[in-house]
């Protein structure tokens, strides 16, 4: 009972390193799943705009301005190169206030945890991360925190709808407001509230210490966790280390205007970049997180059973999953499965 | 605006070095200034205990709430089987009231015994912002600048991971937990992070002294240096400027969310962690879980003049309160841990032998570890072991 479903377009950044290989890889499986993804591919790189301010290149900001949904590789971090990292730019473009990050065991990639199965979603505009640093006095420095009360609500609102979208039971926002009174006490206030509009999840909140503390002894008994950036960035990548690491991690990124950015968040890994040996795992998983976004569950569940049957199965692994298979061989074996499935 | 708030902030860091406590402060000025390169004062073994009399120690005790009370009457019980020449001063904290009177009073009467056992006080978020975490005041009043918690793998309890021994030394008085926060416009608060070259010199000393001492040979500082530039840089700065100083002991660095991610995946790689106070936190919660959770770790806050021994992991455990089935294993190895800085090695290690024997014993083990023990259950095994040694012990 298939009817087509219009082609939608989705700009795919493929980025540095192994970037294009897996991106490619991507495509790869889109096509024999038959997805409805039409792929612009555009390059992200800072360029100096009028009025000196860095920015992205004009016709990549159109592309997602007009499709609104983007795949995004891994970029170069600059070290000295007199420009802000791409990942901070592509935030402040595209105002990406909420990083959602799924952490869901493999079954078939063994890590001393099983059956994790939660989301961290985590504010990424603002708090430890504003960059306002200052030296008051030789020896003395300052890093200046920042909540307001709009991030926080709006963040909360995301987590919220995540989870009544998502069939999720439970939001748990995670703070330090007992030492950090105002900032992590006007963040809870705001998380509070919003709670209040969506009775049918239940609302608990924890301290940061106590969800580490709990979470590395039992990670069952989390859901939904939502938190300002800094423990945002700490519990994220602790999580995608209960099922992992970065390798298996899908991630994406949503802003203001309904634009979404799913993304991969490993490193470039430049010394295995174009021999074949990158692990596609996570692009994949983030893609498939995009098509969920988009409401095409179907072809999102198909691409991801197919995925995780090839890792269960262990034949064809790429290296960093413990196996001895090319990148390629490891596509390969994800289409043909998908090919089966149909 | 900004600039009015960050000179009051100003204002509050530098006044403690020049008014206030002089005593102390000055001493750590002067000494970090001068002479953070030799060893001598920094070492806690050359300062003698004091409140000593009749070979009789006495100890400030600060019962706290939650389960705090209910443990340390255990250790308080072991002590006097045990005959511990250690008497107690118990000072009530009231976490309900608004003025600091009560903790006042137990930092006074820290000042005056030296040393102190402790439950944790409750922060109760339903009182005003101004009303600051009892624990953290008394932290920084005492100067306890250095947090040690030595995670170790238990023979007798199950964990996911094996053979893990990091010692982790967290900054204690500053970073993040400076308390300076302000509401700058309506729906903006700003909270400052204060990281100073003094006192992170203090800690990294601290941790490359605490590393030789105990034979350890690599030491990891822990930061996010890559987004706090001015601060964490600061921080990883001091570190590498005291590592200069101590060439047998490799010194590397890590960034925080890395270091989670490798302590749930391989925390063998790991030996000895200095880092600034927020992410101590972390850190110290997450081994504390991997080696099998909140009721067996205990932890020592360090100053050059005070002691305070506590639970690593600083639970207050209001829900299991009352219930006889807290793990007393943290409070009464904070306690040996204590006995140690007392110089009472010899009760220390005859306490900390029972408590591990007690702890091979699967059937014993209290709900947080997997069993179904009661506290009591545990502590009267504990103090039979110690009589069975052959150890002189009080018939009540």
């Amino acid at each position: 009972n298939r009817f087509q479903l219009e082609m939608q377009t989705v700009t795919l950044i493929p980025g540095d390193g192994i970037g294009p290989e897996i991106s490619s890889a991507v495509m790869k499986i889109f096509e024999t799943a038959k997805a409805p993804i039409r792929w612009e591919e555009r390059n992200v790189t800072a360029i100096k705009g009028p009025g000196g301010r860095w920015m992205i290149p004009p016709d990549a900001k159109e592309s997602m301005d007009k499709s609104k949904i983007g795949l995004k590789g891994p970029l170069k971090t600059p070290i000295a190169a007199g420009h802000p990292s791409m990942n901070l730019l592509l935030r402040k473009t595209f105002d990406l206030y909420a990083n959602v990050r799924p952490c869901i065991s493999i079954e078939g990639y063994k890590t001393p945890y099983t059956d994790v199965n939660l989301v961290t979603i985590r504010e990424n505009t603002e708090g430890e991360y504003s960059g306002i640093e200052h030296v008051i006095v030789d020896g003395v420095v300052q890093s200046i925190k920042l909540i307001t009360e709009d991030a926080s609500r709006r963040i909360a609102e995301y987590a919220f709808e995540y989870a009544r979208n998502n069939q999720r039971n439970s939001v748990t926002a995670v703070h330090k407001a007992n030492i950090m009174r105002m900032s992590d006490g006007l963040f809870l206030r705001k998380c509070r509230e919003v709670a209040e509009n969506y009775k049918d999840i239940k609302f608990t909140e924890m301290y940061l210490d106590t969800v580490c503390l709990n979470m590395v002894q039992d990670p069952t008994q989390f859901d939904v966790l939502v938190m300002p950036n800094l423990y945002g960035d700490i519990l994220s990548d602790l999580c995608a280390g209960l099922i992992g690491g970065l390798g298996v991690t899908p991630s994406g990124n949503i802003g203001a205007n309904g634009v979404a950015i799913f993304e991969s968040v490993h490193g470039t890994a430049p010394d295995i970049a174009g021999l074949d040996l990158a692990n596609p795992t996570a692009l994949l998983l983030s893609a498939v997180m995009m098509l969920r976004h988009m409401g095409l569950h179907d072809y999102g569940n198909k691409i991801q059973t197919a995925c995780f049957d090839t890792i269960r199965d262990k034949k064809v692994l790429t290296k960093d999953l413990g196996g001895n298979s090319k990148c390629s061989e490891f596509t390969a074996d994800i289409c043909r499965r998908i090919q089966d499935l149909d | 605006m900004a600039a009015h708030s960050a000179v009051l902030s100003m204002s509050k860091i530098i006044k403690p070095f020049w008014g206030g406590h002089l005593g102390n402060t000055v001493k750590v000025f002067g000494t970090t200034l001068t002479s953070h390169r030799n060893k001598s004062s920094l070492t806690r073994e050359n300062i003698p205990p004091p409140a000593k009399y009749g070979g009789r120690h006495t100890v400030t005790l600060i019962p706290g709430d939650g389960i705090g009370p209910e443990l340390l009457n255990h250790v308080r019980e072991v002590f006097r089987f045990s005959c511990v020449p250690v008497d107690f001063e118990v000072v009530h904290v009231n976490s309900a009231v608004e003025t600091e009177d009560d903790i006042n009073n137990a930092i006074t009467a820290i000042r005056r015994n030296g040393v102190a056992l402790k439950g944790n006080i409750e922060t109760k978020h339903t009182m005003a912002p101004s009303v600051k975490s009892r624990n953290n005041l008394l932290r920084t009043s005492l100067d306890l600048y250095a947090n040690v918690m030595h995670c170790q793998s238990l023979p007798g309890v199950q964990t996911r991971h094996k053979n893990i021994d990091i010692m982790i030394i967290r900054e204690n008085t500053e970073g993040e937990y400076s308390s300076l926060e302000h509401e700058s416009v309506s729906g903006v608060v700003e909270s400052l992070k204060i990281i100073t070259r003094n006192n992170s010199l203090r800690i990294a000393d601290y941790a490359f002294k605490l590393a030789r001492e105990k034979g350890r040979r690599r030491v990891t500082a822990v930061h996010k240096a890559n987004i706090m530039k001015l601060g964490d840089g600061l921080f990883l700065q001091c570190c590498r400027e005291v590592a200069s100083g101590y060439p047998d002991i490799t010194f590397d660095s890590m960034i925080v969310d890395n270091t989670t991610m490798q302590l749930v995946s391989k925390p063998q790689q790991f030996d000895v962690m200095v880092m600034p106070n927020l992410y101590g936190n972390v850190v110290s919660n997450v081994c504390a879980g991997l080696v099998g959770g909140p009721g067996l770790v205990p932890g020592a806050n360090y100053g050059h003049v005070y002691a305070v021994f506590e639970t690593a992991t600083r639970n207050t455990g209001k829900s299991i309160a009352n219930r006889n089935i807290a793990n007393p294993t943290a409070m009464l190895l904070a306690s040996c841990m204590m006995l140690d800085h007392l110089k009472l090695y010899d009760h220390a290690s005859s306490i900390r032998n029972a408590i591990l024997n007690t702890m091979n014993e699967t059937r014993l083990h209290t709900a947080d570890i997997g069993g179904q023990g009661t506290t009591s259950e545990v502590v009267q095994t504990i103090m039979r072991f110690i009589q069975s040694k052959g150890q002189l012990t009080s018939e009540y």
